[in-house]
């Protein structure tokens, strides 16, 4: 019988963006960056990690001086000193949100002082530079930008840790709300023309009360000189949404097999089913050996106490050690293994009780020691091949 | 104005990457506070419900839920909180009607920064001023957003120069940047992501906000099992002759043991090695704590009452 095809390396091979999402601190940068390196490997193409993480540990395994907003290739002379072999390319680029807003506006802006009048804005700083919003709708549009450059066989991004599930999903679309709605009209028409309208007057005045005149009129002179560009903005999203329900689009959820990321990873699988995207898989991080749970490695264990004191006499006299230490040491082995029993347990319990939408369930083992290299980064994507357990 | 102790704070912040228990020490200080006699608010942002977990209990809501003696929660709700100030302060006749100030806020709270953080950070400094409860403990956005939560108040007073919001953000700041009644706890592990990333928010707080970092939390210490001589003890057993005596003893076979054993040994060394980065990029005289890895519970009221003994034998 022919064995089942990895269900990870029919995502890389068939899609041309790949998606990873979940809660924050369980490996979704350093997965988006195996399967990066796994895909030009191993079916060769041009491939691009996306990050919006800047960890220099990830640079530094990749090769590059640092990542910046701008593509940069992996030279490779780094896949040949880390003993990968590459079939393809591998690229990387993180997003600087404050650069690609300010590219964006350079974009869409009709003229010279439309532009320099928005990125002078003091409004506009502050919104670009420090609030998570911008950073979600930001880091969609810049992936459809780089998706629309036909330059890429595969894109795989990891997502911004959002506050909610999948915040950067509906980015696009809040924007495009945003720009069209009817308080924003409210907000620009007084300023426009000095006549505040009967519909708008409670809202006006509250918002005057709290926030005073000036600021009131900064929003409005900021969101008059970003009108022009309204229109852009709207299609923009709209066209964002279609490429992440696109069939070449898969997400994948990360977690670690801890009960409070596990919780939050079914949520976010259940948020993309809800929206109609596709989960490709359930990639599990750090998972233990599955001998912590074996039956055999259990008595093993109890075996060890039991026995402890003959054994640590024969193991001394035999090997020539201290009696002694020997005890001590076979009390901690036995110890260690009852720990990480109980954790390996517990995690395999949460596992089996994860419902998955019906998407593989993949589990990588805990990695020993921080990924260093392009190797490294090669061994996490290949555990992702490996049937399930 | 000097720093006091932890303990005797009014206003904690705990905040600290995604992953390494940040709302289980918030919940463990929390309690620890109350068994200390203290009466104490926790106070959830992120309305995950993942601090009302902590205490096993239903979802919070705005109004502080009595959860036991000396402790109750609540749960952050920026729209709730508008109202209230707008009931408090302006008198404005809005409370039976929400949908149109829900719609309003949500889209004021869109296009101007810093409005939510200011209604956030607004309300848990009402709390303190008020002095509702000794101690408001927030369990606080992660890493990544503390800082414009924390510094909303000089954002606003950059931005707005009149008006409301403007008038209220001094009694804020003063009390954010008072080290006797504030103070900021950032929880890490002591991997490389969770470390680099803290030293980076130690940076960030101290250039951009005037909180004081009271404490780091390094959590999930995982227990040294072997000493250097017991390791060379260690690598004798697990060698080939060594290995075929305890396989001949043992019935199921030695194998997955040693391997339990060498695992904990290497994380525990990588580690230690992440600690010493840590505590290398640290000031000096900041307090470090230390929780053991939990190897029984990571979460639920069992894990936050270990956590609260294990911060109540820390002298903070």
């Amino acid at each position: 019988m022919a064995e089942s095809p990895s269900p990870i390396e029919n995502l890389l091979a068939a899609r041309e963006i790949l998606v990873t999402c979940g809660p924050g601190g369980v490996g979704k940068t350093t997965t988006a960056a195996a399967l990066g390196v796994l895909a030009a490997s191993r079916l060769g193409g041009r491939v691009l990690v996306l990050t919006v993480d800047p960890a220099r540990r990830l640079a530094d395994a990749l090769g590059l001086k640092g990542i910046g907003n701008e593509v940069t290739e992996v030279p490779s002379s780094v896949f040949a000193a880390a003993g990968v072999p590459v079939v393809g390319s591998l690229s990387a680029a993180m997003l600087d949100t404050k650069k690609s807003w300010d590219d964006l506006i350079a974009r869409h802006a009709p003229d010279v002082e439309t532009r320099d009048r928005i990125l002078a804005n003091p409004l506009y700083q502050s919104l670009t530079g420090r609030f998570i919003q911008s950073h979600d709708y930001i880091a969609m549009e810049r992936l459809y930008e780089l998706h629309a450059t036909g330059e890429w066989d595969l894109i795989v991004v990891d997502t911004p840790p959002t506050r909610n599930a999948l915040d950067f999903l509906d980015a696009p679309t809040r924007m495009a709300d945003f720009f069209s709605s009817r308080l924003l009209r409210w907000l620009i028409a007084p300023a426009r023309s000095g006549i505040v309208n009967f519909a708008s007057k409670p809202f006006t005045q509250i918002a005057d009360r709290i926030l005073g005149t000036e600021f009131l009129g900064d929003i409005a002179e900021f969101f008059i000189s970003m009108q022009s560009m309204y229109g852009g903005f709207v299609e923009r999203a709209n066209a964002v949404a279609r490429l992440m329900a696109d069939d070449r689009t898969s997400f994948l959820v990360v977690s670690s097999s801890e009960a409070v990321p596990l919780r939050e990873a079914e949520f976010f699988a259940e948020q993309l089913a809800a929206r109609d995207l596709d989960l490709g898989a359930v990639i599990l991080n750090k998972v233990l050996p599955a001998s912590l749970t074996d039956p055999a490695a259990t008595r093993s264990a109890s075996d060890l106490e039991e026995k402890s004191e003959g054994l640590a006499a024969r193991l001394s006299s035999e090997l020539g050690l201290e009696e002694v230490a020997v005890s001590r040491v076979l009390a901690t082995i036995a110890e260690s293994f009852a720990d990480f029993a109980v954790v390996a347990h517990r995690e395999a319990s949460a596992r089996d009780r994860l419902p998955t939408q019906g998407a593989p369930l993949l589990a990588v083992p805990r990695m020993e020691g921080d990924i260093a290299d392009l190797s490294g980064l090669l061994a996490m994507g290949q555990a992702m091949l490996a049937p399930s357990p | 104005m000097g720093a006091a102790p932890l303990v005797e704070r009014n206003l904690i912040f705990v905040t600290g990457k995604g992953g390494v228990g940040k709302t289980t020490v918030a919940a463990g200080l929390a309690q620890m506070l109350a068994d200390q006699g203290r009466s104490v608010l926790g106070c959830e942002i992120d309305a995950k419900g993942d601090l009302a977990a902590a205490f096993e209990v239903p979802p919070s809501r705005f109004v502080p839920q009595k959860v036991s003696d000396g402790l109750s929660l609540m749960a952050m709700d920026t729209e709730a909180s508008l109202r209230e100030y707008l009931k408090l302060h302006l008198r404005i006749p809005i409370v039976g009607r929400i949908g149109p100030v829900a719609k309003a806020f949500d889209f004021l709270a869109t296009a101007a920064p810093g409005v939510k953080e200011i209604l956030t950070i607004g309300k848990v400094c009402w709390e303190v001023k008020e002095r509702h409860y000794d101690t408001v403990v927030v369990d606080a956005p992660a890493t990544g957003h503390i800082v414009s939560q924390l510094s909303a108040p000089q954002v606003i007073n950059d931005l707005v120069k009149v008006g409301l919001i403007r008038s209220q953000t001094d009694w804020m700041s003063e009390i954010l940047a008072d080290p006797a009644q504030t103070g900021l706890v950032i929880v890490t592990t002591p991997e490389e992501m969770p470390v680099s990333e803290t030293l980076e928010l130690v940076g960030a707080v101290a250039a951009q906000t005037d909180v004081d970092l009271a404490t780091v939390v390094v959590n999930r210490l995982l227990p040294e099992r072997f000493t250097p001589r017991d390791e060379v003890v260690f690598a004798e057993i697990s060698g080939p002759e060594g290995r075929a005596i305890l396989d001949e003893e043992i019935g199921g076979g030695a194998g997955p043991l040693l391997e339990a054993a060498r695992l904990a040994t290497v994380l525990r060394r990588s580690r230690t090695q992440h600690l010493d980065t840590l505590r290398a990029g640290l000031p000096a005289d900041l307090p470090v704590l230390l929780i053991p890895e939990l190897f029984s519970r990571t979460d639920g009221l069992r894990a936050t009452r270990q956590v609260a003994i294990h911060l109540g034998e820390e002298r903070l």
